[in-house]
């Protein structure tokens, strides 16, 4: 027994020896898995924080609600309606499938649009909103509604779409708006940023140049979602903010009549401040409804727009170019008078057509108008004495006077990108793009509006508005600003610019002025004499008002509404000599080889404030499809004077 | 000796209860308190099924443990073959009839209980070699027959639960086994060998593991291979216990847990869902209370007069040592996943039920300390 004791006692010797071992190595693991805790809640707490909120929350972005476009008046002109959609989460809902042929049966869905958001549905994240339908008609909505419990997972909703309460008018001013494109999401990083499943950005227009401002932010919905991704409360929702309200110097009055004078016409009309610049009425026809591309236009609708031969897409106001005709002759006859070439009472006698080297120039009137002086010309508009005038001036102290005034040149800076600067022609230009020498008979008819020159009629509007000023520059603007000079302001800074001689043409000087006072508006004069533009528009009041003037039919004699203007037929096709024997009427030439009406003019003549461009494409001549649109244009013009003029100080008091 | 020997039997049944280890009593119970309001919570805090099966689990065995405790040792001692016997015949019933779940088959069906008999084994191995060991002589411990007999008491089970499949739990029978067969004295050198031949063994192991299981343990060393599909449960929970930081997310708050981002909440993963609501403060108190009840164990053990006791308490203790560090672990990431529950824990009838036996037996060491078993 002894020695089993013995032997018992080396044995528990033994275990003892080892659970102490053990509990040692107890001890090791318990602190590993203490440091082990102590890591991951302690040091790594933020990180898996992090991840476990990554978990658990999801946010779900809401469309931003546009800013919206107003008209000096604050008539809204492109804002937003509320609409019913049915929005469905693919992720929410159990029998996806089902919930489809429901709702193809109830609404009920064309097998094209069902095709269309099956295959939307495969391009985005489950958990992305599915737009079923983005309008719904009241009668849609509440058989939806009726039906709403079998349709687990379809959502009907009140959403904020864009509207044109002002269809036709405001196109292509505006431009319009429709579902963003890949491009539209390569080309705009705000617009990546903010994008949500049926969001609507600008195409063109002004809807696509303040894109970045009238996007606005999302809202943001940020719901807590199981593993299984279903929604089981919203932790927080924080609201988006709409986009920046744009006010435009547009009057809704004005647009509407200018849309009416040109229905059924193609043609443009544009109207301008010709102090402050801002563009009272800008449209181009034909037009379209812009609402129509906010659903997806149909093709129906498309084919129509597209196929038009009228170029409805076209904002032909900045975008079309056109030979100016006669519309350029106040500007030639300024060119030559500042250049000396001629003084107004040089003459030259009209016998309805002029020879020069083999080449037979004629003016619009067969008979001729006999001897004519410079003012009797530009009444007239005797192309024979512009003809003599021109190749007299030469086409390149022509072209720096036409450019001076806007001829040729972009009117806004970057505000449309579809903008169009023409052309004013010199024997450089020529050289250096057609490889050919200048030839004199081209600068007879650029005198009389022909040939190279192309312009827009807005570039007219301008020109004439620089004009009637009495020479000096101004700054086209459609937006409103609410740090605009006064009226007061401008005609201060124009006449202080009358009496520094230095002002004209020194470029070097103005260079380093604009370089050191950027965006100073300097309203600099345009010209050396400003006898000459006075003669000018003395002119071209005596062409609308005396007995003689080619826009004589369309004056208004009351001082409050009197006007000068000119008129300008710009042929589109060469005319053959037995054509010209012809004679024909308007209505008696093929459509396309009609030719433009155009019509210039500013009011009232006492005390100008306003200029006017009146465009008729293939109208015929300018003096009868031109120039009694811009009458009555230029009456509601004025009419409206009062009431602008009481927003005008009111703006000006608010700053 | 013969006096006492006897002077055990004549214990009365106050004597009994005084000598009750009332810290081993009072951990188990706040255990049990800690498992009942961490199901509450798995249950999303409604008194659901998981919540009220556990509690009455836990009170049944519970009580059933207080009585067992008056059972003297010698009758551990005297059925622990038998134990064993009964329970490697229930694996044996299992592998043959059992209910299979989660395609693996596990359970037999007792009419009143789904046993899982493969957690009974892990306290039958136990007392099995404690028996086997106690009148061993320490010379004779590394016989090569002791050898060879201990090898296929420990074998057998293993077997039948790795067949069922369920390698977690093999893994944790096989290790508290080993730890026995150590501390009995075996010779540290077989342990070295049958290390190295593991070792070489191991490629052929893996030929045998199901693609699943193979699976678990790539994603242990990169769990984020295939962050959606076997290291999902990893991530999920080292996320869940991180996200929960030094005081936790507070009860019920767990949003890893109802948001059903953990998986095995209530089984394998209770101790993330706990340490999600209840941070580093709370997982520590739970780390110290296992610690208390393994001190314990232990110090039943080395106080037990009778080898036999000694033998299993130190057994018994490391076993659950080696539980409540292997599921920590794997919930951690510190170890590939294998199903194992955290003792008490854990959502189970069988691993309550063999926990409880266990700490019976422990308490009867203890009330029975100073007999010597012959």
């Amino acid at each position: 027994m002894f020695s089993g004791d013995d032997s018992n006692v080396r044995k528990f010797n033994t275990i003892n020896r080892r659970v102490f071992i053990l509990s040692l190595a107890k001890g090791i693991v318990f602190t590993g898995i203490l440091a082990r805790l102590f890591t991951l809640q302690i040091s790594d707490n933020k990180k898996y924080l992090t991840l476990s909120d990554k978990n658990r929350l999801r946010e779900w972005r809401l469309p931003p609600v546009r800013g919206e476009f107003k008209d000096y008046f604050d008539k809204t002109i492109a804002g937003n309606i509320e609409v019913y959609q049915l929005h469905v989460i693919p992720e929410q809902v159990e029998n996806f499938k089902y919930l489809m042929i429901r709702l193809k049966n109830i609404l009920p869905l064309s097998n094209n649009e069902f095709a269309k958001i099956i295959k939307k549905k495969n391009q985005q994240k489950p958990w992305e909103t599915l737009i079923i339908s983005e309008n719904l008609t009241w009668d849609q909505f509440s058989k939806v509604n009726f039906y709403l419990h079998e349709l687990s997972g379809a959502k009907p909703v009140l959403s904020v779409v864009r509207s044109y309460p002002f269809k036709e008018n405001y196109t292509h001013v505006l431009g319009y708006v429709a579902q963003a494109s890949e491009n539209d999401l390569l080309n705009n990083e705000n617009i990546k940023n903010k994008h949500v499943p049926g969001l609507r950005v600008g195409k063109t227009g002004l809807e696509k140049s303040f894109e970045n401002d009238l996007i606005g932010t999302n809202g943001v919905q940020r719901y807590e979602v199981n593993a299984f991704g279903k929604r089981i409360k919203q932790v927080n929702f924080q609201k988006g903010d709409k986009g920046k309200e744009i006010k435009l110097t547009l009057d809704t009055e004005v647009q509407k009549l200018c849309n009416d004078l040109l229905a059924n016409k193609a043609g443009s009309i544009s109207v301008m401040d010709i102090y402050s610049g801002e563009v009272i009425a800008m449209h181009s026809s034909p037009s379209f409804d812009p609402n129509l591309f906010l659903y997806g236009i149909s093709y129906k609708d498309w084919d129509e727009i597209r196929d038009n031969p009228d170029k409805p897409l076209i904002n032909k106001t900045i975008s079309g170019l056109y030979s100016p005709g006669s519309t350029i002759k106040p500007i030639v006859a300024l060119s030559a008078l500042e250049n000396n070439v001629i003084s107004p009472n040089f003459k030259v006698r009209c016998t309805g057509k002029m020879e020069m080297y083999g080449q037979t120039y004629h003016c619009w009137k067969k008979k001729g108008h006999g001897v004519v002086d410079l003012r009797g010309a530009i009444i007239q508009s005797c192309d024979t004495y512009f003809y003599e005038m021109s190749r007299r001036l030469g086409v390149d102290r022509l072209k720096v006077t036409a450019s001076r005034f806007g001829l040729g040149n972009k009117v806004f800076d970057n505000l449309y990108k579809e903008e169009k600067g023409g052309l004013f022609p010199s024997t450089s230009w020529k050289k250096a793009n057609l490889g050919q020498g200048w030839v004199l008979g081209e600068t007879l008819i650029t005198g009389i509006g022909q040939g190279y020159v192309q312009t827009t009629p807005l570039q007219l509007c301008l020109m004439t508005a620089q004009l009637a000023n009495g020479g000096f520059k101004i700054y086209p603007t459609l937006v409103s600003n609410k740090n605009q000079e006064s009226l007061e302001k401008i005609k201060y800074k124009m006449a202080q610019n009358l009496i520094t001689e230095e002002k004209y043409d020194s470029s070097i000087i103005r260079t380093a002025e604009e370089f050191f006072n950027p965006g100073e508006k300097d309203y600099k004069k345009l010209f050396r004499n400003q006898e000459n533009v006075k003669f000018v528009l003395e002119a071209m009041f005596a062409s609308t008002n005396q007995w003689n003037g080619t826009s004589y039919k369309s004056r208004i004699e009351d001082p409050k509404y009197q006007f000068a203007g000119k008129t300008g037929t710009a042929q589109v096709k060469k005319i053959t000599e037995e054509q010209r024997e012809l004679d024909l009427e308007t209505s008696q030439i093929p459509y396309d080889d009609r030719d433009h009406a155009w019509f210039v003019a500013f009011g009232p003549y006492k005390n100008p404030r306003y200029s006017i461009s009146v465009f008729v494409e293939h109208g015929g001549s300018g003096s009868k499809a031109a120039a009694p649109l811009a009458k009555q244009v230029i009456k509601k013009v004025i009419d409206r004077h009062e009431e602008r003029e009481k927003i005008r100080q009111r703006n000006l008091v608010n700053i | 000796m013969f006096q006492q020997s006897s002077y055990s039997e004549q214990l009365t049944f106050f004597q009994k209860l005084r000598s009750f280890d009332f810290v081993l009593v009072f951990s188990v119970l706040l255990l049990g308190l800690i498992s009942n309001i961490s199901m509450f919570s798995t249950d999303g805090g409604e008194l659901l099924y998981h919540t009220k099966s556990h509690l009455i689990r836990f009170v049944v065995f519970f009580v059933m443990m207080l009585f067992l405790s008056f059972l003297n040792l010698r009758f551990w001692h005297s059925t622990a073959y038998l134990f064993y016997i009964i329970v490697l015949g229930f694996l044996v019933w299992a592998s043959l009839y059992g209910i299979t779940a989660s395609g693996s088959q596990r359970w037999v069906n007792l009419y009143f209980i789904n046993l899982q008999p493969s957690e009974l084994m892990k306290v039958a191995i136990i007392v099995c070699f404690a028996r086997y060991f106690h009148r061993e002589q320490i010379t004779n411990v590394s016989s090569f027959k002791n050898i060879i007999l201990s090898l296929a008491i420990l074998v057998m089970p293993i077997v039948l639960v790795v067949s069922q499949p369920d390698l977690g739990t093999s893994i944790l029978i096989a290790a508290s086994g080993l730890i026995v067969l150590w501390l009995a004295g075996l010779n540290i050198r077989y342990f070295v060998y049958s290390a190295l031949v593991l070792l070489v063994s191991f490629p052929f192991v893996i030929s045998f593991l199901k693609p699943y299981q193979k699976l678990r343990i790539l994603s242990f060393f990169n769990p984020d291979r295939d962050p959606l599909g076997a290291g999902y449960q990893i991530i999920q929970s080292k996320i869940a216990v991180g996200s929960g930081g030094f005081t936790g997310k507070g009860f019920l708050q767990g949003t890893q847990s109802y948001l059903e981002f953990l998986p095995e909440k209530h089984t394998d993963f209770i101790f993330t869902l706990f340490s999600e609501e209840h941070g580093f403060i709370g997982s520590v108190f739970l780390l110290i209370l296992y610690a208390i009840l393994i001190y314990r164990i232990i110090k039943i053990g080395s106080i037990s007069r009778s080898y036999f006791g000694r033998l299993f308490c130190f057994g018994f203790g490391s076993a659950i040592f080696i539980y409540v560090a292997v599921n920590m672990s794997m919930v951690l990431g510190l170890l590939p996943i294998v199903g194992s529950p955290l003792p008490i824990m854990s959502y189970g009838g069988s691993s309550m039920l063999a926990t409880m036996i266990g700490l019976s037996i422990v308490m009867s060491t203890k009330i029975y300390h100073k007999q010597i078993i012959n």
